[in-house]
């Protein structure tokens, strides 16, 4: 989602006109129609659903996902592509669980042992980021050891290993030919939205039916969620690069392909390195999803924790997913930068002292995989966690100590959200026909760009009616609103401190990453503990997750302010405050809409794990369906309303930057 | 300077590797020397072979699994693959031949025509013995307090101390996993009673809810069931609705009575029965009670042990019942 919006930034699609004030008098005119004919008709043609009730449509999907299920075995294209592609995928990351993480059949431990694991992904991290990154892949691979949970997170790293190589296998080549083939590149978007924004509960029992419980499927899942990231920044690293160098390579003479290989790829590395760090994230984020189809790993611990609302043992594993996450990172990271600043300075030093110091690092490596291939000390982590155990209970201690006091200021918290704000705004969309709804989203969609945007709002908009869950849309766009306004609010007040700060920024860092990558299931007891079983829950969820992105973003846009603007601004006599509202927000104003944008799409990832904890609506459907064979179509429905509702909002928020920037732009 | 620091850190990493070396070499005991690992790879050649169990998610279900692995290993030989997994992939499982198992059926009658009537790949193994209790529950406190609350009759006289942000002005009952099969809504309807069901989407919330009424004496209801670990934290009380009548459940939308009682019982695949494993013969057997199936929850959820342990301590106990399982 991150990225087709960057994407979409670069390919800008501006026209030249202003947002003159007929325009906005048109959308205040909206504005106001919806509000008074959604009160004056208000209850009717609202289309409601009973929980237990199915529409013909979703009865259709049901009986369709069912015919699929009976012919796996008599189709000849699931017997051949499927099962290879199952046992080439079971064969690679079997290849990888043997060497880190499992016992084969004739060893009952894996090839390589901790010690090896640890000085293998040091060397690694030395060789192509810098030698903290690698200090800081030591120390942390050390930890998740000290954690208790070194075979755990061994199993968690073998699948995001294998999930990270295959979608780059596959995202990398088709992200280039996306960035050299527009074309190519809008016929894949509604596949990428697709992927991206449609909940993993839908597909993870199809996903099982044909590649069979096991890491097959585990991958496959990753997979899904995984490539588009990997694509998508590819093909912005490939548009970056200005088209003049590009033709200027082929005035001189070169064929395009040696022109896309010369000029285009190597100026896009550096991108498409962070491509690979986006990638990894997005993997490491279905590690707890994938366990409920019996993947191995850190993923598990955090389930089988939940079934006891054990939280001490669930942030432990939370705990070893986010120090996995932030080692990645920063090695990725300090990676790019090193491919940037690489092909400019050569090395310092005498080269043969560094060569020597490779060399020997090199060998401490192989003799630490010898000696934790051949010594038990080296090969199982040593120690039973002692770690994990204080840090388990200093979790539990805690959780339960908040819960006791702060329950009172939690509870008038929950309900004055819930009645202030989400009950208003809920009983609106809900109870307002919805036809009324519909026209003044497509006529919205109209005023910003016409018939294009408006075509796809009218399909959107059709697309939820024929689902036939309207009503539960309304209410899951309604807790969707209010989490976003947190989210941007946060976002901005945050980001704003965070992007003037660097110091800030090193202490949130590590907070904010932990807020993106630990799995909200680890989190739920305790937010279920305070805010009880509401939507006000889910709303806190989804801010934990989507707000991060946000504060990164907007602090991304306002360290990008040109210094020569606040210094022009500072000796102009404004104060902070001033600076800060005059001259650095609205200059970063492209970064807050990119974090508005953004922060309603993670919003609307997190609306099933809404579902697991009281709000009802999509969420709680696409639960359902996972869980009952009864509501598989419904589940289906309610997983592409989800996906209908993401289009829309990222489509209109986009038209609205857009505009913004060319209001702007005019202004000036 | 690099050059400086190199030359002198050179030769002391040379040092470090070649001691550790000496001292690994002295001191550690080698991989697959050692009798502790690799024992459990090598007793997979007897007769049971391999044996699919599917662990479905909740403590109880665990419970069995554990046992039934346990004594599947230790005793019969097994090479038992413990497979976690949700139950509607774990019946598909049947399907796929991957799955030889399920340990605990709640009912779920589409599961079962699907895949035991349609396709038949699975067959019924008999009860487990546990009787599973679904129905509406409250915490204790408001037992004491209001007496009559135990009756669905008194229920609209207290809906007003229910009511939360989330329950539009009635009394707010709370629904939990969509696995499990609820009549609730319809219930509301046709039984007349002033609450709206409030969907909680998981037993971690259905749970936390409960627990903490409990404990800050805020009056919360909602759907339940035994056997569950959680009832031996907090005994939650059962609410008596109109009992149940074989057949007063036909009609979804006409529904006014209780949940019937639950025989829970064991599915495995037809694979795994003409298979002859001895494992085949020990889910046939396996019988216990829900006094049994409580104690091992207890062990796993309450007091922490791994399911290996919690097991070996209750068969370790209860020799007897092992041995019927194994016999005939």
């Amino acid at each position: 989602m991150s990225n087709a919006t960057l994407i979409r930034e670069k390919g800008k699609v501006s026209e030249p006109k202003t947002l003159n004030s007929l325009l906005r008098r048109k959308f205040v005119f909206v504005g106001i129609g919806w509000l008074a004919l959604g009160l004056l008709l208000r209850g009717r043609s609202t289309l409601p659903l009973d929980r237990s009730s199915l529409t013909s449509v979703q009865v259709g999907l049901s009986n369709f996902s069912n015919a699929i299920d009976r012919n796996r075995n008599s189709n000849p294209f699931f017997l051949n592509v499927i099962n290879k592609i199952r046992s080439s995928i079971n064969a690679f990351v079997n290849l990888i669980q043997d060497a880190i993480s499992q016992g084969s059949a004739t060893r009952s431990v894996p090839q390589i042992g901790w010690l090896g694991v640890v000085a293998i992904i040091g060397l690694a991290v030395a060789i192509f980021a810098s030698a903290r990154a690698a200090l800081l892949a030591v120390v942390g691979f050390v930890l998740l050891g000290l954690l208790g949970l070194w075979q755990e997170s061994m199993d968690t790293l073998a699948l995001t290993l294998a999930a990270v190589v295959l979608s780059l296998l596959i995202g990398i080549p088709l992200g280039v030919l996306a960035g050299v083939f527009p074309r190519f590149e809008r016929i894949l978007t509604p596949f990428l939205d697709f992927a991206q924004v449609m909940p993993t509960f839908v597909y993870l029992t199809p996903v099982t039916l044909f590649f069979l419980i096991g890491p097959a499927s585990a991958t496959i899942v990753t997979l899904i969620y995984a490539i588009p990231p990997a694509l998508r920044i590819t093909a912005v690293a490939i548009r970056e690069v200005p088209w003049s160098t590009v033709e200027a390579s082929i005035s001189m003479g070169s064929t395009r392909w040696q022109a896309l290989r010369k000029v285009q790829l190597p100026q896009a590395k550096r991108t498409i390195v962070v491509g690979i760090n986006q990638t990894i994230m997005a993997a490491l984020s279905m590690v707890t999803i994938a366990a409920l189809i019996d993947a191995p790993g850190l993923g598990r611990v955090v389930v089988k924790a939940l079934e006891t609302l054990d939280v001490g043992r669930s942030f432990q594993a939370g705990l070893a997913i986010v120090i996995m996450a932030v080692v990645l990172d920063r090695s990725t990271t300090a990676a790019a930068a090193r491919v940037q600043t690489g092909s400019k300075k050569k090395k310092t030093g005498t080269p043969t002292m560094a060569r020597r110091a490779k060399w020997l690092a090199l060998l401490v490596t192989l003799v630490a995989i010898y000696l934790s291939n051949t010594y038990l000390w080296a090969s199982q982590f040593p120690g039973a966690g002692a770690l994990g155990a204080k840090v388990a209970s200093l979790t539990d201690s805690w959780t339960g100590w908040i819960q006791i006091h702060m329950v009172g200021v939690t509870n008038g918290i929950t309900n004055g959200f819930s009645y202030g704000l989400l009950n208003p705004i809920q009983s609106l969309l809900v109870n307002t026909p919805w036809y009324v709804t519909a026209a003044a989203v497509i006529a919205t969609g109209y005023l910003l760009k016409g018939f294009r945007l408006a075509g796809v709002v009218v399909f959107c908009i059709a697309t939820l009616l024929v689902s036939g869950l309207w009503s539960d849309s309304m209410v899951t766009l309604a807790a969707t609103l209010v989490a976003a306004l947190v989210t941007v609010v946060l976002g901005i007040a945050v980001g704003t401190w965070v992007g003037r700060s660097m110091r800030v920024d090193r202490i949130l860092r590590p907070i904010l990453d932990a807020g993106q990558v630990m799995p909200a299931f680890v989190y739920l007891v305790p937010f279920l503990g305070l805010f009880g079983a509401t939507r006000f829950t889910a709303i806190m969820a989804a801010v934990v997750y989507a707000a991060p992105a946000s504060i990164k973003l907007v602090a991304d846009g306002i360290r990008g302010v040109p210094p020569t603007i606040t210094e022009a601004a500072v000796s102009a006599g404004s104060n902070t405050w001033q600076l800060i509202t005059k001259v650095q927000l609205p200059t970063a104003r492209r970064a807050i809409a990119l974090a508005t944008n953004q922060g309603l799409i993670y919003v609307l990832a997190m609306v099933v794990v809404g579902g697991l904890v009281g709000a009802g609506g999509l969420g709680y459907l696409v639960v359902a369906g996972f869980a009952q064979e009864n509501f598989r179509g419904k589940g289906l429905a309610a997983g592409i309303a989800i996906v209908m509702l993401g289009i829309l909002i990222d489509r209109i928020t986009q038209a609205i930057a857009d505009r913004r920037d060319v209001h702007a732009k005019a202004v000036a | 300077m690099v050059s400086k620091d190199a030359k002198r850190r050179g030769p002391l990493l040379v040092l470090i590797v070649v001691a550790s070396l000496v001292l690994a070499a002295c001191s550690g005991a080698k991989v697959g020397t050692s009798s502790s690992a690799g024992a459990t790879s090598s007793t997979t050649a007897k007769p049971c072979g391999t044996f699919n169990l599917a662990v479905n998610p909740w403590v109880g279900y665990e419970a069995d699994a554990a046992v039934v692995a346990y004594v599947a290993k230790n005793q019969l030989g097994c090479n038992v693959v413990l497979k976690n997994l949700s139950e509607q992939v774990s019946w598909q499982g049947f399907a796929t031949g991957e799955v030889d198992a399920v340990l605990e059926n709640w009912g779920h009658d589409e599961l079962v025509k699907k895949y035991i009537t349609d396709q038949k790949v699975a067959q019924d193994a008999g009860l487990t013995g546990n009787e599973g209790v679904i129905g509406w529950y409250v915490p204790p406190f408001l037992a004491t307090k209001y007496p009559d609350i135990l009756d669905w009759k008194n229920l609209n006289k207290y809906a007003n101390l229910f009511k939360t942000s989330e329950s539009g002005g009635k009394g707010a009952f709370l629904d939990g996993d969509p696995s499990y099969v609820t009549n609730d809504e319809a219930l509301m309807k046709n039984l007349k009673l002033n609450f709206k069901v409030v969907y909680t989407g998981s037993e971690a919330a259905l749970i936390t809810a409960f627990r903490n009424g409990e404990a800050q004496k805020k009056p919360v209801i909602g759907y339940f069931y035994e056997p569950q670990w959680f009832l031996a934290e907090v005994a939650l009380k059962h609410v008596a609705l109109p009992a149940y009548t074989p057949g007063c459940d036909t009609d979804p939308k006409k529904i006014a009575c209780d949940y019937p009682p639950y025989h829970l019982n064991k599915v495995v695949s037809n694979k795994f029965v003409s298979s002859g494993s001895p494992a085949w013969k020990l889910v046939k057997n396996f019988k216990w009670t829900n006094d049994d199936q409580n104690l091992v929850a207890k062990y796993i959820a309450q007091d922490k042990m791994t399911d290996e342990q919690a097991a070996k301590k209750w068969v370790d106990a209860n020799p007897d019942k092992v041995k019927a399982w194994l016999a005939g």
